[in-house]
């Protein structure tokens, strides 16, 4: 029975769900967005079918930014970011892996075309990666990234946030995020953002403060469920028309 | 009024931004010594059965100018159209390959085997070829694409045959440019714009 689901056509991307390809509020996308339609055809193979890492691949430290780049500790504020990776039909997705990267507190990326005046941490490097359990289930140990200004319009900056890439089991699953910080005041000022269209959608990207799963005299938590794409599950499939 | 449907939405994407290589490339983008190696260096190793190739190309914004900054990946399955995990494939083929545009140049190089056709549920046959998903600063949603190669039979494959301006089926197509060498470029808006899918 797993197999078979493992097999079954993807439910087609709701594009309303997802940001407009092409927002002039946002400068860059008009060089790089699309301006004729997307071929919109039932799944093949190739998009049902994904790479997939064991937990092999994972090393002790490496869901632990706080530590995973001198063994030293970063500063900033010790934040615990945890949740689950589920799809569209509310199925756990197991053994998927999760990779996430961010700026430092003050705001700056260990990159080099990052050159706002907010130091380096020498401690921080800034990317991690973990494997869901068997329940969908990751976390992360961090520090809260620091918002940053941007090159966009006159006076822009990024509210604060961590960059997610997640698997799934499907190569037509593939999906990159960002998530976001409950109160922050910057999400609603920014035009990547703004992207997402649909209210509802933009404010699954913002994390909650998660006290149940703060450590006291520790860390802060946030909690960040993650929604990939589902699999049609009917017993009736119909030869899609010239496949 | 009506029952609760219990499906979940899909987690909206976000732009992969200037700095995706420090979270999926990190020792390419200068951040070493946290992981071994980067994930996806090769989607094969050594002794995979086929023709290896070299595809080079470089990615184009809607102004013509070769992206800098985008970060690419390659799912494909082996010369014998099995894909990774599926009974019989080869154990050399991964398949899977995480490739960016270079810093200096804009141009990418994915070197790996000739995929093999691919069985459809209806019994028939696509063409080879290798997805490709293209993320990058300025792209709200990775884009999705496939490199056919120009010197295959690709005349049954039902997603080429659904591209109705003809024309379009050539920006989808990897050009030989010797033995075991093709050209596959991506024009991301404009003119000769690549076919992307929503598959």
């Amino acid at each position: 029975m797993a197999k078979s689901y493992e097999t079954a056509p993807l439910v087609p991307r709701n594009r309303a769900a997802h940001p407009v390809p092409y927002d002039p509020e946002y400068k860059t996308s008009m060089t790089r967005a699309p301006s004729l339609p997307l071929l919109s055809l039932e799944s093949t193979a190739s998009e049902e079918t994904g790479p997939r890492f064991g937990h092999s691949l994972i090393g002790d430290n490496d869901n632990n930014l706080i530590v995973n780049f001198t063994g030293e500790l970063a500063v900033g504020e010790r934040i615990l970011v945890h949740g689950r990776v589920l799809d569209e039909m509310g199925r756990a997705v197991p053994n998927t892996l999760v990779e996430i990267w961010q700026a430092n507190a003050g705001g700056r990326y260990r990159h080099v075309k990052d050159t706002y005046f907010a130091p380096l941490d020498p401690n921080f490097g800034g990317c991690g990666r973990t494997i869901t359990d068997e329940n969908g289930g990751y976390q992360f140990m961090t520090i809260r990234p620091g918002a940053y200004p941007w090159p966009n319009r006159g006076n822009e900056w990024r509210p604060m946030h961590i960059h997610f890439s997640v698997f799934g089991h499907a190569f037509g699953q593939r999906l990159i995020s960002q998530m976001y910080f409950e109160g922050d005041p910057l999400i609603d000022r920014c035009p990547i953002a703004a992207t997402v269209k649909d209210r509802s959608q933009l404010e699954a990207l913002v994390a909650p403060l998660d006290m149940a799963m703060a450590r006291p005299m520790d860390f802060l938590a946030y909690k960040f469920d993650i929604v990939l794409r589902g699999r049609r599950q009917t017993v009736f499939e119909n030869r899609p028309e010239g496949m | 009024m009506v029952q609760k449907l219990t499906t979940l939405t899909e987690t909206a994407s976000q732009t992969a931004g200037p700095y995706v290589h420090i979270g999926c490339i990190p020792t390419f983008a200068g951040v070493g010594g946290v992981y071994p190696e980067d994930l996806g260096l090769s989607p094969i190793r050594e002794g995979a059965k086929g023709e290896i190739i070299t595809i080079t190309g470089s990615v184009y914004d809607g102004t013509g100018w070769a992206m800098r900054d985008a970060m690419m990946e390659s799912w494909q399955p082996d010369a014998a159209g099995l894909f990774a995990g599926q009974d019989g494939a080869d154990p050399n083929v991964s398949g899977f390959c995480r490739f960016a545009a270079d810093g200096v140049s804009g141009e990418f190089t994915l070197r790996t085997v000739k995929p093999g056709p691919v069985a459809t549920r209806s019994g028939g046959f696509q063409a080879p070829h290798i997805s490709v998903w293209i993320v990058a600063r300025g792209i709200n949603t990775g884009l999705h694409t496939r490199i056919y190669f120009d010197d295959e039979d690709n005349k049954g494959d039902p997603v080429l045959a659904r591209i109705e301006q003809r024309p379009r089926v050539q920006t989808l197509m990897a050009t030989k440019t010797g033995a075991g060498a093709y050209r596959f470029d991506i024009r991301l808006r404009g003119e000769r714009e690549t076919v992307f899918l929503d598959m």
